[in-house]
């Protein structure tokens, strides 16, 4: 016999309850790689937040290195130090503390860049959509020229003329604000591609025919009415973004062009410690590394997971 | 295979169910249906949007989408039971003994590959032909939907057709290893109505001379009154009536056939308004105990909420409905509670 | 046809010139390329004659033509740091590149192919949730890590293969080839797998999921519907299908490698292109950095339009061809 939904004379229920009903939510409950996954997203990510305060040593502060501490492998192996769980570099520092801090600072340029790239890419996507003409042809030819280059290359070319732009110490202080800006403006152009699409498809409802007809100003329109209903996918891609722009930046750094030594990122960690893989010190570069595929995989993994469960097509009962 | 007394009915459906398998509970949508089509007729299943008629089709021909299921009942093909079978047996009947046409004709062609190559594929997979007889097949199939220098058009790719020709097309492969059924799943309804008719008048023909009995799947009433021997009206998973095309027509039985009839424009009726039946048809996951119409019914009385009728006979028809059962208080009279 | 080809010929030679006017925006506005020949000491005269001599106090657009006419013959000028023609710099490592790039393609399209289309058609079993859970660990490790855990494992620990460097080359006119000899094909190996494992995982995701689409479409269900195997329906229906846009993917990832082909080059010291333009980013070498950008915005629209004619050669419903639908 066919089952019935509750009674629809009771009252509506709350936002919470539709949350927790939701299919969303479900398909959530039902995969437990995927709790999993967002469980070590917020370990890294509250870790990485809190490292200034949570660090067991603070690896930057100079006067508090000791040479005799140098190159101690992680605590598992004989001639360690448990104090260094994870073991410490040529000058002392302790792995698992520069870690917390390197992811710190990488994060800070995912999420910045992503956000950076997300503002200028729905911004620029809602205004192609709604406006049309001359302005869509040009930035969608922008868009066009720029998609078919790999972001890692307009990354390091956009890097490359701030450096000759600047001086080298002007360049180092400033690394930070480069790197989200390389990072992020290689980026943008899916998020205006998609949310373009959906502009140019909600432009034509009646809700928006509706709200100009009443004399909305067409930035509230965008804004309020329009942007509301083209978001969903903006998030997917967003997610997945997120592991993109933190691979990205540790790239650069690795490959000497992100952030310098003095304040590293999880890359120039990696690219310091290549030196010593050769003799022998395997754990100044396999740690961090190991945090960055982490990172990068469980920010994945709920990518995958957003995007099915926001697709109905997907959808697989079981 | 087990073998039933040898009957005459070409397809025999008994009682099957069709479920789909949701987190909320499992959803019916195909309950308990019966029916069966005799050799070389034409036997119209029609019903609204939802109501169960082309996941019906899909059960007889194996093809259920997953996690849809055929969860009870049975399915006879002259006698053997095919809804059991194992993919392959299965697939060796499709095409070969029944075929299937489904709506749009556009998606339905391989875009990538000329018709030719489709239609000598389909018919190298079951009749023993070599290449050369294939194509020669191929042509005279085509020319007998009607496709125009077909010698020089098997040559070519689906988008240069247009949608009736395509459906033609579809109509040959389907057909070209003479199957004895072929179920029609809404053949016309993604054509111009100019063309909806030419098609209709091919299928009638075609099917006729090859005595291939249809299972014409549609919404369309029309449709059915011209080219239907006997029609099943299906509503929320069930079959409402069930009888030969000019009784349902000129005399529906059930509440529902009445409305749906009554809500036909006729040329000759003077009335100012079309009859409407208040209400809609109930989701799968509501639908109410007893008969599924009982909320919109006019003529429901007390048994309609509590038990579920089944198909009474009615003069030439089966129907549905308590209306009809000679053990229930209330019989034909009007204006019941 | 001919218009179509047309057509996109005009658009590239306007993408190119884009770039161009990019790299030339480089070159007169970040870098000074006078101080750098003269170094540190030297007098207005100099200057003066100097920037007579390159023309540098002409009009903007008379700059911008004669430094498009002087890139279309190879012509980029000086590298700052390496005080080299750039076009020598750059064609003595294109060989290093480009097969280091293709080999890494082929490798790519090699294994992902096939493992793409095993878990689009097999898509609950178990090895399919193996091949897509290691896809998934793929594209979370950035190329650069992938090349240092291999020179870890192949190189330090069991040494079978070497850690930098080309080996030995052969060279054949101005092309210098790894092909022919020994040591060059094995220090082939580490940097391929490393620079092709992300396209691997990508060619084998595309793969899978156009292959899941596919399968869905009204035609292979009318093609299941007649009764063809399934071997007809997956092999000859949908993979042929499938493969469309997937071919027009994997040629424009080929640029996409070539570009990655940067990262791959400075974990093994390769010395090719892509080392080269790191070392004239971290340096300011402008010249350098213009030219590699040039050169690889050429091969991307050359692979672009290439792979566009290959679509329209493949799908036959992009040909203009509007025989009379003959009635109804």
């Amino acid at each position: 016999m066919a089952t019935t939904l509750p009674d629809a004379t009771k009252t509506a229920p709350g936002l919470s309850a539709r949350i927790l009903d939701s299919d969303v939510f479900y398909s959530f409950r039902k995969s437990p790689l995927t709790m999993l996954a967002a469980l070590v997203t917020l370990v890294c990510f509250s870790g990485a937040l809190l490292a200034p305060w949570i660090a067991p040593h603070n690896p930057f502060d100079l006067g508090s290195l000791n040479l005799l501490d140098a190159s101690r492998p992680p605590v598992w192996i004989e001639d360690s130090d448990p104090r260094f769980l994870l073991g410490t570099d040529n000058q002392g520092r302790d792995v698992l503390s520069t870690i917390m801090y390197g992811a710190r600072v990488s994060l800070l340029v995912g999420f910045a860049s992503v956000i950076f790239a997300m503002v200028l890419g729905v911004t620029l996507g809602l205004i192609s959509g709604y406006v049309g003409g001359a302005v869509d042809a040009v930035i969608m030819r922008i868009a066009d020229v720029q998609l078919s280059f790999p972001a890692i290359l307009i990354a390091l070319l956009i890097d490359g003329i701030l450096r000759a732009a600047f001086s080298h110490q002007l360049h180092d202080q400033f690394a930070l604000y480069v790197l989200i800006l390389s990072v992020g403006l290689s980026y943008w152009v899916q998020y205006a591609r998609t949310v373009r699409g959906s502009t140019l498809v909600e432009k034509n409802k009646e809700y928006v025919q509706a709200a100009r007809v009443i004399g909305v100003h067409p930035i509230r329109l965008l804004f309020s009415h329009i942007l509301p209903n083209v978001i969903g996918p903006v998030l997917v891609i967003a997610t997945i973004n997120l592991a993109l722009a933190i691979i990205t930046e540790a790239t650069l750094s690795f490959l000497g062009v992100g952030m310098p030594p003095t304040k590293p990122s999880l890359g120039t960690l990696i690219n310091v410690g290549n030196d010593f893989l050769m003799s022998g010190e395997w754990w100044i570069t396999i740690f961090p590394g190991l945090a960055l595929v982490l990172m990068a995989l469980s920010v994945n993994l709920l990518g995958d997971w957003l995007r099915d469960a926001l697709n109905p097509k997907l959808r697989v009962t079981r | 295979m087990t073998r039933a007394p040898a009957n005459r009915a070409l397809l025999d459906v008994r009682n099957l169910r069709v479920e789909f398998p949701t987190r909320r509970g499992n959803l019916v949508a195909v309950d308990d249906i019966s029916f069966h089509i005799d050799p070389g007729e034409v036997l119209g299943v029609v019903g609204e949007s939802g109501a169960g008629k082309s996941l019906t089709g899909a059960a007889i021909i194996g093809l259920l989408d997953p996690p849809g299921r055929i969860a009870g009942g049975e399915v006879l093909l002259e006698g053997r039971r095919i809804d059991n079978l194992g993919y392959e047996q299965m697939r060796r009947i499709r095409g070969r003994e029944i075929g299937a046409i489904f709506q749009d004709p556009l998606t339905s062609l391989n875009p990538l590959y000329t018709i030719g190559r489709q239609l000598v594929e389909t018919i190298q997979t079951h009749l023993d032909m070599n290449a050369a007889q294939a194509r020669a097949h191929a042509v005279k199939l085509l020319q007998e939907v009607g496709i125009p220098a077909a010698d020089r058009r098997i040559d070519h790719y689906p988008h240069q057709f247009s949608g009736g020709m395509r459906q033609r097309v579809v109509i040959a492969l389907a057909l070209c290893a003479n199957p004895r059924l072929v179920i029609a799943d809404e053949p016309t309804t993604a054509l111009d109505v100019s063309i909806q008719a030419q098609i209709i008048t091919l299928l009638k023909r075609l099917c006729r001379e090859h005595g291939t009995a249809v299972m014409l799947v549609t919404h369309d009433m029309g449709v059915i009154a011209e080219t239907a021997d006997r029609v099943a009206v299906m509503y929320a998973g069930r079959i409402a009536e069930i009888g030969p095309v000019r009784d349902v027509i000129k005399q529906p039985k059930h509440p529902y056939t009445v409305g749906l009839m009554g809500s036909i424009p006729k040329i000759t009726r003077r009335d100012e308004r079309l009859a409407q039946i208040d209400g809609s048809m109930p989701r799968l996951n509501a639908i109410p105990p007893g008969c599924a119409f009982n909320p919109r019914c006019p003529r429901v009385f007390a048994r309609c909420h509590v038990e579920r009728p089944d198909l009474i006979d009615v003069e030439r028809s089966r129907v549905a409905c308590w209306l009809y059962d000679e053990e229930s208080p209330r019989l034909r009279a009007a204006g019941d509670e | 046809m001919i218009a179509f080809i047309i057509r996109r010929l005009l658009q590239s030679v306007l993408v190119m010139l884009a770039v161009a006017f990019v790299a030339f925006a480089l070159f007169t506005y970040v870098g000074d390329p006078i101080a750098i020949m003269l170094g540190q000491e030297f007098t207005e005269q100099d200057r003066a004659r100097i920037s007579a001599e390159l023309g540098l106090d002409q009009p903007f657009f008379v700059q911008f033509a004669r430094f498009v006419g002087n890139a279309v013959q190879g012509d980029f000028g000086l590298s700052y740091r390496l005080a080299r023609p750039v076009e020598e710099l750059l064609l003595e490592r294109l060989p290093a590149t480009l097969e280091l790039s293709l080999v890494a393609a082929f490798f790519a399209l090699l294994v992902g192919l096939p493992l793409g289309v095993y878990t689009g058609l097999n898509r609950d079993s178990w090895l399919s949730r193996v091949f897509l859970t290691v896809s998934l660990i793929g594209v979370s490790l950035p190329t650069f890590l992938i090349g240092i855990l291999l020179i870890y494992v192949f190189s330090v620990e069991v040494n079978w293969f070497p850690s930098f460097g080309r080996g030995e080359t052969v060279q054949l006119g101005w092309w210098s080839t790894g092909f022919l000899t020994v040591s060059g094909l094995r220090s082939l190996i580490l940097p391929s797998i490393t620079l092709g494992l992300f396209q691997l995982t990508l060619i084998m995701r595309l793969v899978r999921a156009e292959m899941l689409e596919v399968l869905r479409t009204d035609y292979i269900k009318f093609a299941r519907a007649r009764g063809l195997s399934n071997r007809a329906v997956h092999f000859g229906h949908a993979l042929k299908n499938t493969l469309v846009p997937v071919i027009t993917i994997t040629g424009l990832q080929l640029g996409a490698i070539i570009a990655f082909a940067i990262i791959t080059e400075t974990v093994f010291q390769w010395p090719g292109m892509g080392y080269l333009f790191i070392q004239s980013v971290y340096f300011a070498d402008v010249p350098v950095m213009a030219a590699y950008l040039c050169l690889v915005a050429f091969f991307f629209v050359a692979i672009n339009l290439i792979v566009d004619l290959l679509y329209y050669a493949v799908d036959p419903r992009l040909r203009v061809d509007r025989a009379i639908s003959g009635g109804h």
